[in-house]
């Protein structure tokens, strides 16, 4: 007979091996799913994770690293402070769509002249669109007590409309044949979100994310208001003894989170994808709820976790282009990733105990 | 814009069509919530159940058994959510997360060899004379079964939470496992029984969309309608005859707003798809003063300790 008896403290220990056993976890049963899929699981893995590091063309998927992993980092921080204090905005996709969109819209409402200030001036839009779309559930939740993760993940499904909408009329390319999709801000200067150092994927979004860790763990190590998070997502009745304004902390977190994701989106579009279109947006939105839990929450945590999951995305690609692996298939396995964390942190709160107990349960 | 094109009786029929697999999700998860539990993965169950009950009907020809393929396939799906929240007694939000991002991600790989397929065609039922009557047969009595099996199965869930002992347990596990557990009741079983159900009903819900609404397969088809169902529980303040009626308002809604698109309003396609959401939004809003009917243990984990 098994059972779990609650640990008066989690464990420290536990805390951060657990991110690192479901991880192997995923691998070895990521590869039977690799292997039923008809691929050589070991040959898989090896390429979902050996490869875009240290394989022949590494050279060529290591910038891409920062690439992936910056808009995963950005949004996951944001997410990070909400989940902490117990407030679930799972809508960071609507935000970084909005984000993209209002800056991008800045951007192009200049076209073409060339000025130094446009491109902050995208910056902030950006930051401003994702943030206020992040305030709707925040102040629907403050004012009506709307349930936000319901009124957030609606809100995905409007910002994917808009998309749509924007892509096809009032942001369509006047010179693009038809073709839905925005102008191509790669090829507008003054727009584009370009490479810091050539050939290392470092951009701006990247500088955002690192400035994003240093600010967060700051806040949630030493100043009173990430002290106000933790404890509200511990015990709420204490924090609201203890003078926390739960009001404004369900603004600041949503607000924060949304301001990061909508950053996430601007120096996406204004980069790597370039060009608002229907397809923009490849849910990272979501995969950063991932990678925010298996960073347990902490920034340090998500840097690493955002970096692996960056490159499941990139060895998900090779392993898609050189042996056929569907591209659902990652999906899933990322989807896993998050299974083992949950299911392995009981290990974390509880001891497991052999043998029968003393009371019947 | 040529409103007259739509016809209202075929519409309201429509209608009806269109809230099934809301109703069917919706009435899953409030036996789920009343239970005490709050599953977050009714979009990944539903999209399983899409494409589970796909898969079998093109296979068996039957859509029969698709349905009934579907219904397991949601409820083989609960059981992860089941075991990360009752054994490893896991946050219900979180591992509800996981089940949608795992669920949309496993109906992909599941589906993709099925993209642009049709499947076999559901038949009405049969219900003789009844269908010929002017105006109410085309509304009410020209529907296929699974129609029919979605306002029996609210009828049996009001008839079993309010007159029956299962019922009665089944509500005070929701509303204090730990006075159920002194009481000698099995918590964690009666949770997983529920949460079993729940998956079916939402794989149900998933499959009459594959095969009946659109009918073909596509990656993300339910596109959203598992979290509407979650948000119509809070509407009907998790009483099933309210499920019905918000059921019904989502789908005259979804319905209508597919009307007006194929007549041409001057209202761009977008901003028309956008609706549902939008009016869930508000209907959220509206409602959510009044919390007073959640079941008191909603969302909380249950350990006995000692």
């Amino acid at each position: 007979m098994i059972r779990l008896e609650k640990r008066p403290q989690p464990s420290k220990a536990m805390s951060w091996a657990t991110p690192l056993l479901a991880v192997v976890a995923t691998m070895i049963f990521g590869g039977v799913l690799f292997a039923a899929l008809g691929k050589d699981p070991i040959q898989s893995i090896l390429t979902i994770f050996w490869e875009p590091l240290f394989g022949e063309f590494s050279f060529f998927y290591r910038p891409q690293l920062l690439i992936k992993g910056a808009p995963l980092v950005l949004i996951a921080i944001g997410l990070a402070l909400g989940f902490k204090a117990g407030i679930w905005n799972i809508g960071a996709e609507g935000q970084y769509i909005v984000g993209a969109i209002c800056g991008a819209a800045a951007g192009l409402a200049f076209y073409p002249i060339e000025s130094v200030l446009i491109f902050p001036l995208m910056v902030l839009s950006g930051a401003l669109g994702g943030c206020l779309w992040a305030l709707i559930p925040g102040f629907l939740k403050v004012k009506f007590g709307t349930n936000e993760i319901l009124v957030s993940l609606m809100l995905v499904y409007v910002a994917e409309q808009l998309l749509a909408s924007m892509s096809l009329g009032l942001l369509k390319n006047p010179e693009g044949f038809g073709f839905p999709g925005s102008r191509n801000l790669q090829q507008y200067p003054s727009a584009h979100n370009a490479e810091l150092i050539a050939g290392t994927g470092m951009h701006w979004g990247v500088v955002a994310a690192l400035i994003a860790v240093i600010f967060a763990y700051i806040m949630l190590t030493r100043h009173k208001l990430g002290f106000a998070i933790r404890v509200t997502g511990e015990a709420p009745r204490a924090a609201k003894f203890g003078g926390v304004n739960p009001a404004r902390l369900i603004l600041f977190c949503l607000g924060a989170s949304g301001l990061l994701a909508g950053l996430a989106g601007m120096f996406e579009v204004a980069g790597p994808a370039g060009q608002i279109s229907i397809d923009f947006n490849v849910g990272y939105g979501f995969t950063a709820i991932i990678v925010a839990f298996l960073g347990r929450l902490n920034p340090l945590g998500i840097v690493a976790a955002g970096l692996l999951m960056a490159l499941t995305y990139i060895g998900g690609d090779i392993a898609q282009s050189q042996l056929g692996l569907p591209a659902a298939a990652i999906q899933v396995f990322q989807g896993m990733l998050l299974f083992f964390l949950l299911a392995l942190d009981v290990l974390t709160n509880y001891r497991v105990r052999f043998g029968t107990g003393e009371v019947a349960t | 814009m040529d409103l007259s094109a739509i016809n209202p009786i075929l519409l309201i029929a429509a209608m009806i069509a269109a809230a099934t697999p809301i109703l069917l999700a919706a009435i899953g998860e409030l036996v789920v919530e009343r239970a005490g539990v709050l599953n977050l993965g009714v979009e990944g169950m539903m999209i399983t159940g899409a494409v589970c009950g796909f898969i079998i009907a093109v296979n068996t020809g039957s859509p029969t058994v698709g349905f009934i393929a579907a219904a397991i396939g949601g409820a083989v799906l609960s059981l992860l959510f089941a075991f990360l929240t009752q054994v490893a007694l896991a946050n219900q939000v979180a591992s509800g997360l996981a089940l949608t991002l795992f669920g949309l991600g496993l109906s992909a790989l599941m589906g993709q060899s099925y993209v642009g397929i049709k499947p076999p065609r559901t038949e009405a039922t049969p219900l003789g004379p009844l269908a010929d009557i002017p105006v109410i047969g085309p509304i009410f009595f020209g529907h296929d079964l699974v129609v029919y099996i979605g306002l029996v199965i609210v009828a049996g869930t009001w008839a079993t939470l309010k007159f029956s002992r299962a019922g009665l347990i089944l509500r005070a596990v929701g509303e204090n496992h730990d006075a159920a557990h002194a009481l000698g009741y099995k918590v964690k079983r009666i949770r997983t029984a529920a949460i079993m159900f729940g998956g079916a009903c939402a794989g149900l819900g998933g499959a009459y969309i594959s095969l009946i609404r659109v009918p073909q397969w596509t990656e993300g088809m339910t596109a959203g309608v598992g979290w509407i169902a979650l948000a119509l529980v809070v509407f009907a303040s998790w009483k099933p005859w309210r499920v019905l009626l918000g059921a019904y308002l989502f789908g005259g809604i979804t319905q209508l707003q597919l009307n007006l698109q194929g007549a041409g309003v001057a209202i761009p396609v977008e901003y028309l798809a956008m609706s549902p959401y939008i009016v869930t939004i508000i209907v959220l809003v509206i409602l959510s003063s009044d919390k007073s009917r959640a079941p008191g243990s909603l969302g909380r984990t249950f350990h006995v300790s000692g």
